[in-house]
């Protein structure tokens, strides 16, 4: 039973609300509508006056090939971070939810990485990974691997891959967790006795089952990977080499702050602001219908 | 169809003993019932057969052929469970057919064997539902034709029935037992509701806290119970239990009356009494102290205590009586070959 409170005048409701409404205000629209204002214009280096070009600055940026190379970069590194993160988190629940003893344990060190800062685990990957001094390249180069992410595009892509992926497997893991574990124990018995192994289970039982929490794992991961790798990103790689990580947040960034294109950065963020709010609002739908089976 | 022999299994969870030895030889097409108080170790008994917990001591045989160390899906067993364990995202059809699928058998023999299990069962034109879309008897009627599809050599029921009301539960009881014994597929199938035991079972497996008190026919349970657990737990209303020294085959009970029994015996020992066998007899040796009585239409119950002590005393007399005639004190006699004498101490049977 839904329980509905309601209210007799708009005074209480609407002072119930005004602090969530003013911190959106401040923090989401008045930014929100800066960037929407600023990428109709292009102001001159020093910021002293702005010509009005409509969507011109939209229409260098599509037709700029490093903004659509930074699209497919971003495509490629968000799939990544999605993939990996998802993935060992998908293992790693599995495996903890056929653990009885020392689950917890196991459990609490899993939630560790999720406390670390993306710009920290940033930090903390450059120096296993550094080109001189880190331990796993060092490793790496006794095998005959010769480790540089700062000249190799895809080493540079993977290493920031693993690094974004790292921080998130923790909060993907809770979740698959729990949904796990909501599965009642009685239906995969059921399959096991009518002849499923493990792989058949988890193919045809497990993992339908698990689709709610995946698909909201997918949009949540996918954010993540579009905004929140920026620290990770900036202190691993800077982009480079030759732009080879530089995704759409981190191109808003670089030409605003760096290449003081103002005009062209605002334009990128209204882009980033549609597809979220496109992401969004396809898991709005989907979550509408809460039980998919 | 397969025989299920099992020898002094022993189960524990870490240090815990739950299971301390049963033995039970199942005939092929048998329905055996195990039947105890909640918590006494069926389920694991059961799963065990299953496979689905491992046998820490003994041997489990299934068609002769030593099963301990198999997988559940090697035993060729179907299982149906308390809350059915359907597959929420799939039809029922999909349910029905989902072992065959896995053993790879060929589409159009899979098609038929879910259409026949349907028919048996009634559920043909909910094959295209998802569990969610059934009412409770009907999620039971898939568990039973997921288990039934498969033609398996045993089948295992874990309570099927207690999640349905009890007017659906006395339907399905009656149904079970028709398709039992219309496929002869040997059965194990566990509940703690005497009254599915007594109707359901060739045999009956009682157990009490991982033992096992008495295995035999129903009605040979009800009248020569192997212990005083299993005389109690079986029949309804309880079976009356009172104290008494024995002499040769006279019992003198606590208040000093003196009944005859069937057996000889000597010193303390203990007198059950079906309340259905105490016959209303002003003469008779037993009193009992009317506290209150229940009219249930084809008989009336009558609680009290047996004159002169506090050991409870239940009589159950035929047909309908009104309260008046059941005030104060009334006699009663029991007939010496339908009183059950058990060892004080230990609680067996004692004589034949
Ligand atoms: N997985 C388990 N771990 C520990 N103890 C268990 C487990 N399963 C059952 N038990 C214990 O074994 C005993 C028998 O349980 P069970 O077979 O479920 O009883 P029943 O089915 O007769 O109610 C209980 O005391 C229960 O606590
Ligand atoms: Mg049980």
């Amino acid at each position: 039973m839904e329980k509905r409170v309601t209210f007799k005048g708009w005074l209480l409701p609407l002072l119930l609300v005004a602090p969530q409404l003013a911190v959106t205000a401040v923090f989401f629209f008045y930014p929100a509508g800066q960037a929407v204002w600023q990428s109709l214009f292009i102001p001159d280096p020093f910021g002293l006056r702005s010509q009005f070009v409509g969507l011109g600055n939209f229409e260098f940026l599509l037709g700029d090939s490093y903004y659509r190379a930074s699209f497919v970069t971003t495509a490629v590194f968000s799939s990544l971070v999605t993939l990996v993160s998802m993935g060992a988190a998908l293992c790693l629940a599995v495996l903890a939810d056929r653990l009885i003893k020392g689950a917890s344990t196991y459990r609490t060190l899993l939630i560790w990485p999720y406390a670390v800062a993306p710009a920290v685990a940033g930090v903390l990957w450059l120096f296993m990974f550094n080109t001189r001094v880190g331990v796993i390249s060092w490793y790496l180069g006794l095998l005959g691997y010769d480790w540089n992410h700062v000249l190799n595009e895809g080493e540079a892509m993977g290493l920031v891959v693993v690094a974004s992926a790292w921080g998130r497997v923790s909060y993907n893991f809770l979740f698959f967790l729990a949904g796990l574990q909501s599965i009642p124990r009685s239906v995969i018995e059921a399959a096991a006795i009518d002849g499923a192994r493990f792989w058949t289970r988890f193919r045809t039982i497990v993992f339908p089952l698990l689709s709610p929490t995946t698909f909201f794992l997918l949009v949540v991961n996918i954010v993540y990977a579009f905004f929140e790798t920026f620290g990770v990103i900036h202190t691993i790689t800077s982009g480079g080499p030759q732009q080879a990580t530089t995704i759409l947040v981190y191109k808003v960034f670089a030409d605003g702050f760096v290449g003081q294109d103002l005009g062209s950065s605002a334009a990128q963020s209204v882009i980033l602001l549609i597809v979220v709010g496109t992401l969004t609002i396809i898991q709005f739908k989907y979550i509408e219908r809460k039980v998919h089976y | 169809m397969a025989t299920v022999t099992l020898t002094n299994i022993r189960k524990s969870f870490g240090p815990n003993e739950v299971i301390h030895g049963v033995d039970l030889d199942v005939a092929n097409g048998e329905f055996i019932v195990i039947v105890g108080p909640s918590g006494c170790g069926k389920s694991t008994l059961l799963r065990m057969v299953a496979g689905l917990e491992t046998v820490t001591t003994g041997e489990l045989r299934i068609g002769g052929e030593r099963v301990n160390e198999k997988e559940p899906m090697d035993r060729n067993i179907a299982m149906v469970f308390q809350n059915y364990a359907l597959y929420p995202h799939m039809s029922v059809f999909d349910n029905m057919a989902y072992g065959l699928r896995i053993a790879k058998t060929p589409k159009a023999e899979i098609a038929e064997r879910v259409a026949n299990a349907a028919k048996l069962l009634q559920l043909e034109t909910f094959l295209a539902r998802k569990p969610r879309e059934l009412s409770g008897g009907q999620r039971q009627r898939v568990a039973m034709g997921r288990a039934i599809v498969r033609e398996p050599d045993v089948f295992l029921f874990d309570e099927p029935l207690s999640n349905l009301d009890a007017k659906l539960r006395v339907q399905m009881r009656l149904e079970i037992k028709a398709l039992q014994r219309k496929l002869g597929v040997t059965s194990l199938y566990v509940t703690h509701d005497q009254v599915e035991a007594m109707t359901l079972a060739d045999r009956m497996v009682v157990m009490n806290a991982g033992d096992v008190e008495q295995i035999g026919a129903p009605l040979e349970v009800y009248e020569r119970p192997a212990s005083l657990f299993a005389a109690q737990f079986i029949g309804s209303p309880s079976m009356n239990v009172l104290r008494g020294t024995a002499a040769g085959a006279l019992v003198t009970l606590a208040n000093g009356a003196v009944i005859e029994a069937a057996v000889d015996a000597k010193g303390p020992v203990i007198v059950g009494i079906r309340p259905e066998h105490l016959a209303p007899d002003p003469q008779g040796p037993i009193a009992l102290d009317t506290t209150m009585s229940e009219p249930l239409g084809w008989n009336t119950l009558v609680h009290g205590t047996m004159g002169g002590t506090d050991s409870e005393l239940v009589a159950s007399l035929a047909g309908v009586h009104r309260e008046s005639e059941l005030q104060g004190t009334m006699r009663f006699s029991v007939a010496a070959s339908l009183t059950h004498l058990f060892d004080a101490a230990s609680g067996r049977r004692l004589g034949g």
